[in-house]
């Protein structure tokens, strides 16, 4: 009763704050709304029994990506005009897409409440979980079965740094030659 | 309990409402966190998937979206950045160089 009642509460909060994101004409506004967002999210995978997943969402998602976000949007520094430029240049576009994104809605939810989702059962049940803990499972498995796409995420990463660098560099090294 | 169609359903909304988005809005940063929205519902997706099942896969396809979602987020803004320099604005109603 408990645990659906604080389900309710933060699900209506993820939906707020989710539609403040779209409909905020402030970027800086929608991108604290989208870090209520992902703290509300995080609350919800405890209750799914995924804590670590919950933490690293607070960590890396509400933490280092929306430092981001943020620091990018103070950089560029836009000014009022710029924030929002209010005329359309697709007629309709913002009423059909909000006709398309209620259907999106309907057919999702249709789908997942007619859909009898089955499938094989893992041996990893919460109380067993608990038995070994959460982020030690995480882990070992990362370690073990998954140690191929792990290696294949630092180099991704490593890219990604690279490429970063690169673009966000770009008009300091032109100047360096002038 | 709390069935897990509860979760299937908030995970489709906040889909739609980043799709959604994605489409009404003109400011590249904001189409940018309407992307992380899209991402966060598919990562709620997993991990309801991955507690229905009773298998830790859902929750290790979560980390390695958070580390493909933060690859995308450096260089995507690095990529706005470079834009702002270019052209002055981040409207993407402006940005149409590729625009046949």
């Amino acid at each position: 009763m408990l645990e659906a009642l604080l389900f309710l509460i933060m699900s209506s909060i993820t939906i707020v704050c989710a539609l403040c994101v779209v409909f905020q004409k402030n970027p800086i506004y929608s991108a604290i709304f989208l870090i209520q967002t992902m703290v509300s999210l995080a609350v919800l995978y405890i209750l799914l029994h995924a804590q670590f997943i919950a933490a690293i969402q607070v960590m890396v998602y509400a933490g280092a990506i929306m430092v981001l976000f943020i620091f990018v949007i103070m950089l560029l520094n836009l000014s009022k005009a710029d924030v929002e430029g209010e005329r359309d240049n697709l007629l309709f576009q913002k009423s059909s897409a909000i006709i398309l994104g209620l259907i999106l809605v309907v057919m999702i939810g249709v789908v997942s409440v007619k859909t009898i989702f089955q499938g094989v059962k893992g041996e990893y049940t919460p109380e067993s979980i608990s038995h070994i803990g959460n982020t030690q499972l995480i882990g070992k498995l990362l370690f073990t079965k998954f140690v191929f796409p792990f290696e294949i995420a630092s180099i991704l990463l490593f890219a990604a740094i690279i490429g970063a660098i690169v673009l966000a560099k770009k008009k300091i090294i032109e100047d360096e030659k002038v | 309990m709390i069935p897990l169609t509860w979760y299937l359903i908030l995970s489709g909304i906040l889909f739609s409402i980043g799709a959604v988005g994605v489409l009404i809005r003109r400011n590249a940063i904001v189409i940018f966190m309407c992307i992380e929205l899209m991402l966060n519902s598919v990562n709620l997706a997993f991990v309801t998937f991955s507690r229905q099942l009773d298998s830790m896969d859902g929750q290790i396809f979560v980390f390695f979206i958070m580390t493909v979602a933060a690859a995308e987020a450096a260089v995507g803004l690095a990529i706005i950045i470079a834009v702002y320099r270019n052209k002055a604005t981040v409207n993407v109603d402006d940005i149409n160089l590729m625009k046949w």
